[in-house]
């Protein structure tokens, strides 16, 4: 098997003779040359991906005021940025909402505006020491008036990402954009292809301290990132680099509707093809590499997962779910991703971007467990109300009245003759029939959109659905949506006055 | 052509669009419609040839009308060509072209999906 060293590969790169492509091109060269063939004639491959990277950020450092500051709270453009780490440096998220602008203006807009040379407006708190007396300051910067800005990033560059749609029967806003109600659209996320780990999934050649392209400017793999999860294939960077010399072409402040602020971030990866290993893995197509379609319907940590996909048929446009075509599209931007790979590629032929030996391999070991919660939060089947009284459809509504008068809820679920669940009527709906005379059967005014729940849900999803939609009460039903329960703002209100 | 009809509360009892449809014998297809308390929002469809008549017939009628030639902008700037507007649009107003994102502004019914939709704030409607 033909071998090259990386040291062969920088020579050439210093004389530009490097033969560079795109992941995108090297699929085509190795079937038509083989593997052996594309090691002769390939020396490396570039990658991009650009999407966002919520886990980002920046280390700030102001220099010292006179009299001297040891910032406590520092604010950005009105953004906090975390305080707690010496005197003068800071952190700045990319995904903290600022104080006056809300989620429309947040870190990730803060470098935004200080990578395209605009003066930010900063209000620090001092704690006030013998050493550090100043108490409180304002000043106006510029990225140049920082001494460092360097971007800590501690996860980037998934590997891949799970495609995302939605069930329930309201529009979801998610960190994976607007999912419409009913399975209306599937959103992804990634550049498949072109996605820097998918075409070194092994870590043959990333690993700790490789050069990459983060933002244009050239930065480093600190590690793995968190969350790194090689053993699914989902895999993980920690990055970082020099803020100052970064270009807003490849990093952008994004907003996520009812979601919050994140940052559009390109990355790049060269991959020397050092043997055919790597000639292998940089082949890799988007029809290889496949992800789950989960749904964001269910407001839980495992939600289900209703197909697998391949990058192919996500960027064919459409994906068929439960016999209906659904459309989708990405939310990360193929587009950037290959004007990222292609800037990689003309830097690595001009001799201005050289490869790097690794100081350390990457951990083929990650951990991305759910959190273990040491204090049990109820579900709905541990505070809900067991003796719910149902009606038929076919009551009157001065029995209904009576009902609710003589029971503990101004809320009856109405079933049908299976005892599952069909609509609710209300005290209020009771008084608008009376009120408009149209004192009738219950069917005729029951609301048959209907909330309900289930009892092995935690009660935060009761709240929540109580909050989103207004309402003050809900049916508890089981698997067959019978009712067996009611769950009402008042349990809720009782449990958190009991807790304080 | 898509037209935008305001219409003020008085008229919003009255079957205007019928009558306008009657005495132009236009095929009118209504696309989007929001009615409230104070006043209606509705966008048409109308062929481009009976454009002029239709226009002045609601106009006789008290409804102010105004041809969406561009419904929608967008920032090439702060475009970053993602997608994110292709999938929830209802009238696939947006497509991928070679991985850009290309409008078709002639489609948009103004429901403002993907204003607040698109992660880069690139989009808005032209409103008049």
């Amino acid at each position: 098997m033909q071998e090259k060293s990386l040291a062969d590969i920088n020579e050439r790169i210093r004389d530009g003779s490097a033969r560079v492509v795109t992941a995108e091109e090297m699929p085509d060269i190795v079937d038509e040359l083989g593997l052996a063939g594309a090691v002769r004639e390939v020396d490396v491959v570039t990658t991009g991906t650009f999407g966002a990277m919520c886990s980002s950020g920046v280390f700030l450092n102001l220099g010292h005021s006179d009299p001297p500051i040891k910032i406590s709270k520092a604010l950005l453009n009105k953004v906090e940025a975390y305080g707690g780490v010496a005197a003068v440096d800071l952190f700045l998220g990319a995904t903290q909402p600022s104080e006056d602008r809300g989620i429309e203006y947040g870190g990730a807009h803060v470098m935004e505006d200080l990578i395209s040379g605009k003066q930010i407006e900063v209000d620090a708190y001092g704690a006030g020491t013998d050493c550090y007396p100043q108490m409180e300051l304002e000043t106006s910067l510029r990225l140049e008036d920082f001494n460092q800005a360097i971007m800590v990033n501690p996860r980037n560059a998934y590997q891949r990402y799970n495609a995302a749609t939605n069930s329930a029967d309201r529009t979801m806003h998610t960190y994976m954009g607007t999912l419409l109600p009913r399975f209306g659209n599937i959103h992804y996320s990634g550049s498949g292809v072109l996605s820097p780990l998918s075409n070194d999934p092994n870590f043959d050649y990333i690993g700790i301290g490789t050069r990459i392209f983060l933002a244009g400017a050239q930065g480093y793999v600190m590690g793995s990132g968190t969350q790194h999860n090689p053993q699914n294939n989902f895999s993980t960077l920690m990055v970082t680099g020099d803020m100052k010399k970064m270009n807003n072409r490849f990093l952008r402040a994004a907003t996520f509707h009812k979601y919050g602020p994140s940052l559009y971030l390109g990355i790049g990866i060269p991959i020397p093809i050092l043997n055919e290993k790597l000639a292998r893995s940089t082949a890799v197509r988007d029809r290889d590499i496949t992800v789950p379609v989960m749904d964001y319907g269910i407001a839980r940590r495992d939600r289900p997962s209703l197909k697998m996909v391949s990058y192919e048929d996500l960027k064919s446009g459409m994906i068929e779910i439960n016999g209906n075509e659904v459309s989708t599209s990405s939310l990360s931007s193929f587009h950037v991703a290959r004007e990222v790979a292609l800037t990689l590629k003309q830097q690595v032929e001009k001799g201005e971007f050289l490869l790097s030996c690794a100081v350390e391999p990457l951990s083929r070991v990650g951990s991305s467990r759910p959190m273990k919660q040491t204090k049990e939060s109820p579900n709905v089947g541990d505070v809900m109300s067991r003796d719910v009284v149902t009606v038929r459809e076919d009551i009157g509504v001065e029995e209904a009245a009576r009902l609710i008068v003589g029971g503990s809820f101004d809320h009856l679920p109405v079933i049908s003759r299976d005892g599952r669940l069909m609509g609710i009527i209300t005290a209020w709906d009771i008084s608008k029939a009376v009120a408009g005379g149209k004192s009738s059967r219950i069917g005729d005014i029951m609301t048959r959109r209907v909330y309900s729940v289930k009892a092995d849900e935690p009660i935060e999803l009761a709240a929540r659905t109580f909050d989103t939609h207004s309402i003050s009460a809900m049916p508890v039903v089981d698997g067959d949506n019978k009712v067996i329960g009611m769950i009402t703002s008042n349990h809720l209100s009782r449990l958190f006055a009991r807790r304080r | 052509m898509k037209l935008m009809l305001h219409v003020a509360p008085g008229i919003v009892r009255y079957p205007v669009i019928a009558s306008v449809i009657l005495e132009t014998g236009a095929l009118l297809n209504i696309e989007r419609a929001s009615i409230d308390a104070v006043s209606g929002e509705i966008v048409l469809e109308v062929p481009q040839d009976k454009c002029l008549v239709v226009k002045e017939a609601f106009e006789r009628r008290g409804v102010k009308v105004v041809p969406l030639e561009i419904p929608v902008i967008r920032d090439e700037n702060e475009c970053v060509h993602c997608g994110a507007c292709v999938s929830i649009c209802p009238t696939s107003t947006f497509r991928f072209e070679d991985w850009r994102v290309v409008a078709d502004s002639g489609k948009c019914i103004q429901c403002g999906a993907c204003i607040t939709g698109c992660p880069q704030r690139a989009l808005k409607l032209v409103l008049r």
